[in-house]
């Protein structure tokens, strides 16, 4: 900056005209508004507004100029001086903003891209049936009971009024444990793998203070060969409360409630007279079809893949308790009553999931249990 | 069974027009499931009755062929023959004059079979005479039906023969046995339709008809039936009073053998599903369908001797009308005579005494044998029949008597056979079931009001008599099974809640009805099966719903909880849950290498198994695991991880093996529960993984990394880590895995124990072969059991105090010799740096050529942090000095140069 000029000619100042000023002011604009890069920015920055700026040795000049001509030339210089500064403020701003947007753009990527870099995990679809059952009945006052697979036939049959040579106990449907080496032929170890998760009903009443409400899923097994319909190793749920005066108006209750929390309110449900030698009186139970409501059994409707058209559906066996299964545990029956229900977890899975081939569950395909993920 | 609604009718009259349909509604709803209603002969138009008049025999071909003409009026009987309907019939069986069923043009036929006129063998055939498969009504196509000479003419034959009609299809639950009959389902009917019903035993009393006259000394003595078998039936008396405590003998002499089953007979059995075979047959199996009472006709002249039924004795062998020879079992039960066996009781018939197309002269048995008895034979000798299907469902013991007795009355006047006077009866005498039910008890039960008048109607509808009384008790059970023994020493008196407490409730002068089941309802034992009884004919429909009580539950345990966050755990790192199969291979202890004294190699055996390669019960949930993962790797999935939760099954050493059968009429005793709690096999619960091919995939980010020992010991970690649980990690030499990669993890207990958890790692090499995994296969196997005690044994999470001071951190790399495991150092820098040290970091681990052959370098990060100020540099370096040294004390370590 040059320092003021006392001995100035004024012939020498023609920087100072407004003309001159002007034309500056102009030419710098210009620049400025046609630099395309920061760095083009940055040349017209030095040309314009440098040291060696016309505008500036303007100002350097306005010193040189007679105090009378200061004032005006000053306030005419410092305008230009501001109205150049402030372009190349927005300018630069422009221009930066303009710089990150193109890196953001730049750094754009395609997020279609999969990232299936962990083959994915999931639950057994049954499993997760059974504690979504096992829920409903916690959610109602239910304790979730278990018990051993490989379990004393006095516990799987005995204790729940099937006697031995009863039909119900037909050999071909159990899976006897054998007895140990060396035994005598036609011995038997009274144990087998359990044919129902009933006998986690006896264990309970056994070893659980009254009153009582629980409810036992579990792997079952029978024997028979692996088909479409048919699975050696296979899962229930059964519920059993025993408290003092229970009815099947209780029990009727208690399947209301399971079904209205399943399916939502509004499926009647129904029961149909049917044989269980633990229970007396005994029942199947049908809840109206959530799929057709009913509806396929109107003449002239669509059919219902669900329900086969019927309009309801069987979910579960139940009844009251036997007083001699309550008797078998040591529980009084003139005082206690109790009722007990029980269904099929791939059958549950197969209905509200359109499962054709009950042997999928049992087959370890990853496929099965990853189509159903990690919740159902 | 099936059932035809036309014959149900005739016992059960409800009124025409019934829906079929919601006649099989209705008995489903009062127990008796109708499957299906299939109709049946409604398919059948055009076939008339008509009378061959002519036959022309056509010889100029292979086989006998005629050409008929058949007049179907009365006023065509007179015509001339030229001018009826012609008919070719390729049967012989039959003559002029024969009346036979005609199906004329445009008749139909079942499944849709339309008669068109037609040119065959020269003429022109105007229609077709029936056999009786043609009309839907039999197998048999060895000629055609040949009708009654007094059928008449020009009649519709469907009409005529009862063809058309509703057969219900019903499934009998094993309890209601009296349903397997035309009787008990019409007796149902009756019921659901409040209509009056008609016993069909009743209609027929021995005694009364002059066919059936029981003589006077007929009717025999106790035990034995003997009598002198010259003038009366065969004798014939009960060996073991066990096996069978009714015994009933008829006779019938000089039977037709070419007496043909009446039309109406084979069209129900037809409808039953039942093959006609020879009138005497066909006499029996109708019976049996009506009445439910199975009975066997004998071929008197192949009998020797008084009849005797008695259990087998050692050696005795039969062969039974399906031409099986059976060796037979102490416990069956048999009819005998002198020769030895001639019929397994109410199971099948032998073949030495089957009537045949000869026989005249039949004797009869009708008989009442033990349900159980007849269960465990027919079971024994995988011998399923009609009769014993009856048999070990319980029959009525009234009905030999009346059965047989019907039976002679129909050969009599079917078969033109003349009754033997009287019949031989042995039997034991049976106490008569009598059941004290308070009259309430079945409101009680359903938690309806039904009031003593219905409960007494319906009882008496099922057949019971019943009687009230006043009483001060009316047990639930019946009253020999509620006067238990006192408990026994050792039985929890706690247990008994109350036996002899009613709270007050039988204070009170109660009504007692005295009930007395009928003969044919073995079943009826116990107050509450007359509830069901009652219950059930009121309809379950009307029970009402009444909404749960809320019970306060504790919600699941801890260790249900733990299970499934482990699931979701494991899920959520990329193992899939599978539910593999429980059977294995004799020789899996050996396909996984385990040591003799390996607690996993003896197994439970399976005495019957669903298949021979599969005979026992997993010890481990490894190996099932492993072939699910072969079959998933065949399935084009080489990248897989999978898991299982599930029991297994140890033998516990020195158990018995055998667990009793307990009483059912008292509690059992602590000490017997524990002698059933002995002999059961250990089932701990487990978790295993097993993961192959890449844990992660090659992709456009990059390689992928193959499934290693590192992962399956991390999946258990993150186990461990569902539970609040750290394992120590050390390593192991443990089958299956490879001895150089297997870990052993162990939780330690608040009070300084330690238990092992169990183990994971990469496999061993020829295990991986043994089962066709992929190379480099790795698994993880942890006892929950263990998990589930050390949890509940660890005190709760306690909450860090955060400091909120800046962070020292030292940077450590120690060589130690190869053979150090990491843990070791780690756990020696943490007991050398003391509370400063807020976490330790292993970041690096080098092994080559900057090192001495045999070390490794361990880098570690020492994060360093105090809860009350800065630290200094002095502070920071201290506490990493003094990790250092203890690591060197400990393992040698020395700082990296």
């Amino acid at each position: 900056m040059s320092a003021p000029n006392k001995n100035y000619d004024p012939v020498e100042v023609t920087a100072l005209t407004a003309d001159e000023v002007e034309r500056a002011t102009q030419a710098a604009l210009t620049a400025i508004a046609a630099a395309k890069t920061l760095d083009a920015l940055k040349e017209a920055r030095l040309a314009h507004a440098g040291d060696k700026a016309p505008l500036s040795a303007a100002r350097a000049e306005i010193g040189a100029l007679p105090p009378q001509a200061r004032a005006d030339a000053g306030r005419r210089v410092g305008a230009a001086t501001a109205q150049v500064r402030e372009a190349l403020k927005q300018r630069q701003e422009q221009l930066e903003h303009e710089r990150d947007e193109q890196v953001l753009i730049t750094e754009r990527v395609d997020v279609t891209l999969p990232y299936d870099r962990q083959p994915a995990g999931a639950r057994h679809p049954v499993t997760m049936i059974a504690d979504k059952l096992s829920d409903v009945f916690v959610a109602m006052g239910y304790e979730v009971a278990e018990g051993p697979e490989a379990e004393a036939e006095w516990y799987n049959f005995d204790a729940l009024n099937i006697p031995p040579d009863h039909p119900a106990r037909e050999m071909q449907d159990t899976l006897f444990i054998a007895p140990p080496d060396g035994s005598p032929p036609g011995a038997r170890s009274g144990m087998v793998l359990r044919t129902h998760t009933s006998p986690v009903q006896i264990r309970s009443l056994l070893t659980r203070p009254l009153p009582l409400y629980v409810v036992s899923p579990g792997k079952v097994y029978r024997n028979e060969a692996l088909d479409a319909t048919h699975l050696p190793v296979f899962y229930q749920i059964e519920g059993l409360a025993v408290d003092e005066g229970l009815t099947m108006a209780d029990l009727r209750g208690a399947i209301q409630a399971f079904v209205d929390t399943l399916f939502g309110a509004g499926l009647r449900t129904r029961l149909r007279p049917d044989y269980f030698p633990f229970t007396e009186p005994s029942a199947d139970v049908s809840m109206e079809c959530h799929v057709c409501r009913g509806e396929s059994t109107k003449p002239g409707a669509d059919p219902c893949r669900v329900c086969r058209s019927m309009g309801w559906i069987e979910i579960a066996g139940c009844g009251m308790v036997n007083p001699r299964v309550l008797v078998a545990c040591g529980i009084d029956p003139d005082r206690y009553s109790g009722f007990a229900f029980g269904l099929g977890i791939e059958r549950s899975l197969m209905l509200a999931n359109g499962i054709n081939e009950i042997r999928d569950t049992y087959d370890g395909d990853v496929r099965f249990s990853r189509a159903f993920g990690m919740e159902i | 069974m099936r059932v035809p609604v036309s014959w149900l009718r005739e016992y059960a009259p409800v009124p025409e027009p019934y829906d079929a349909l919601e006649v099989g509604r209705r008995l489903t709803q009062a127990g008796l499931e109708v499957e299906a209603v299939e109709q049946a002969g409604h398919d059948v138009h055009g076939v008339l009755t008509a009378q061959v008049i002519t036959i022309e025999e056509l010889t100029e071909f292979k086989k006998p062929i005629r050409y008929c003409r058949v007049a179907v009026s009365d006023a065509e009987l007179t015509a001339d023959p030229a001018t009826l309907t012609g008919v070719i019939c390729g049967a012989v069986n039959f003559k002029e004059g024969d009346r036979v069923a005609f199906a004329a043009v445009g008749a139909m036929l079942p499944g849709g079979f339309e008669i068109t006129a037609a040119k065959k063998y020269g003429r022109t055939s105007q229609g077709m005479i029936c056999a009786v498969d043609e009309l839907g009504i039999g197998e048999d196509h060895s000629g055609i039906l040949v009708l009654p000479p007094d059928t008449p003419l020009g009649v519709d034959f469907a009409e005529y023969a009862g063809l058309r009609d509703d057969v219900l299809e019903i499934t009998v639950t094993p309890d209601r046995g009296y349903a397997v009959s035309v009787r008990g389902v019409a007796r149902e009917l009756a019921s659901a339709y409040q209509v009056p019903f008609t016993d069909p035993a009743q209609t027929f009393v021995p005694g009364e008809d002059a066919s059936g006259i029981d003589a006077p000394a007929g009717t025999a003595d106790a035990e034995t039936g003997n009598r002198d078998g010259s003038t009366g039936p065969w004798p014939a008396e009960i060996g073991d009073p066990t096996a069978c405590d009714r015994f009933v003998l008829r006779e019938v002499r000089g039977l037709d053998p070419r007496a043909r089953t009446p039309l109406w007979m084979q069209v129900r059995l037809a409808r039953c599903g039942h093959r006609s075979v020879s009138l005497a047959v066909d006499v029996t199996n109708y019976l049996m369908i009506e009445l439910g009472q199975p009975l066997h006709a004998f071929d008197r002249a192949k009998l020797h001797g008084t009849i005797v039924v008695r259990r087998a004795r050692p050696g005795e062998t039969l062969t039974t009308l399906d031409h099986v020879t059976r060796t037979l079992h102490a416990d069956d039960i048999l009819i005998t005579d002198d020769t030895g066996p001639i019929s397994m009781a109410g199971t099948m018939g032998g073949l030495a005494t089957e009537i045949d197309d000869d026989s005249t002269d039949i004797v009869i048995e009708g008989a009442h044998f033990s349900d159980t008895g007849t269960a465990k034979m027919s079971r024994r000798h995988r011998l399923h029949s009609e009769a014993s299907y009856r048999f070990e469902r319980g029959t009525d013991r009234e009905l030999p008597l009346r059965a047989t007795a019907r039976a002679a009355a129909l050969l009599a006047s079917l078969g033109g056979a003349t009754i033997v006077p009287g019949a031989t009866h042995a039997q034991v005498p049976v106490t008569p079931v009598s059941i004290s039910m308070a009259a309430d008890y079945p409101d009680r039960v359903a938690g309806v009001v039904y009031g003593m008048d219905t409960v007494v109607a319906r009882l008496q509808e099922v057949g019971c008599e019943v009687r009230s009384t006043q009483a001060g008790q009316a047990p639930t059970i019946a009253p020999w099974r509620a006067r238990a023994p006192e408990p026994p020493a050792g039985h929890d008196p706690a247990r008994n809640h109350g036996a002899h407490d009613h709270g007050g409730s039988h204070d009170r002068q109660l009504t007692v009805l005295l009930v007395t089941p009928p003969s044919w309802r073995p079943d009826l034992t116990d107050p509450a099966d007359l509830a069901e009884e009652v219950i059930r004919l009121e309809g379950y429909g009307n029970v009402p719903v009444r909404q749960p009580r809320a019970t306060a539950g504790q919600g699941l345990t801890e260790r249900q909880q733990a299970l499934r966050a482990i699931a979701r755990t494991l899920g959520a790192a990329g193992f899939v849950e599978v539910h593999s199969d429980p059977f294995a291979p004799a020789d899996e202890a050996d396909s996984l290498m385990l040591a003799p004294e390996d607690p996993r190699r003896p197994a439970v055996k399976v005495a019957n198994p669903l298949s021979e390669d599969q005979p026992q019960l997993r010890t481990t949930l490894l190996p099932g695991l492993f072939r699910t993962l072969v079959r998933n790797v065949g399935r084009g999935f080489p990248d897989t991880a999978l898991f299982e939760t599930g029991q297994v099954f140890l033998p516990r050493p020195g158990a018995p093996g055998i667990a009793p059968i307990l009483a059912t009429d008292r509690g059992p005793t602590e000490a017997e529960l524990a002698t059933l709690a002995a002999a059961l096999p250990d089932q701990p619960p487990r978790v295993a993984g097993v993961l192959a091919g890449s844990r992660e995939l090659p992709g456009w980010w990059g390689p992928g990394r193959a499934a290693a020992w590192a992962d399956a010991i991390e999946a258990a970690r993150s186990v461990g880590a569902a539970t609040h649980l750290a394992f120590e990690v050390r390593a192991a030499a443990e089958a299956p895995w490879h001895p150089g990669r297997c870990a052993a993890l162990y939780v330690h207990g608040s009070s300084g124990g330690e238990w092992l958890a169990g183990h994971g790692g990469e496999l061993h090499p020829r295990v991986i072969a043994a089962y066709g995994l992929p190379p480099r296969t790795s698994a993880f196997e942890l006892d929950l059991a263990v998990l589930s005690a050390a949890a509940a044994a660890a005190p709760p999470v306690h909450g860090p105090a955060l400091s909120a001071y800046p962070l020292a951190t030292q940077d450590v790399a120690l060589v130690v010799a190869e053979e150090v495991p990491a843990a070791e150092v780690a756990a020696a820098l943490r007991a050398g740096a003391g509370e400063l040290l807020e976490d330790l970091r292993l970041f690096d681990v080098y092994t080559g050529a900057q090192l001495a052959a045999g070390r490794k370098s361990l880098a570690y990060t020492l994060r360093l942090r105090a809860p009350d100020r800065t630290l200094t540099a002095a502070e920071a370096t201290a506490a990493r000095d003094a990790a250092v040294s203890e690591a060197t004390r400990r393992t040698g370590a020395v700082l990296r140069a």
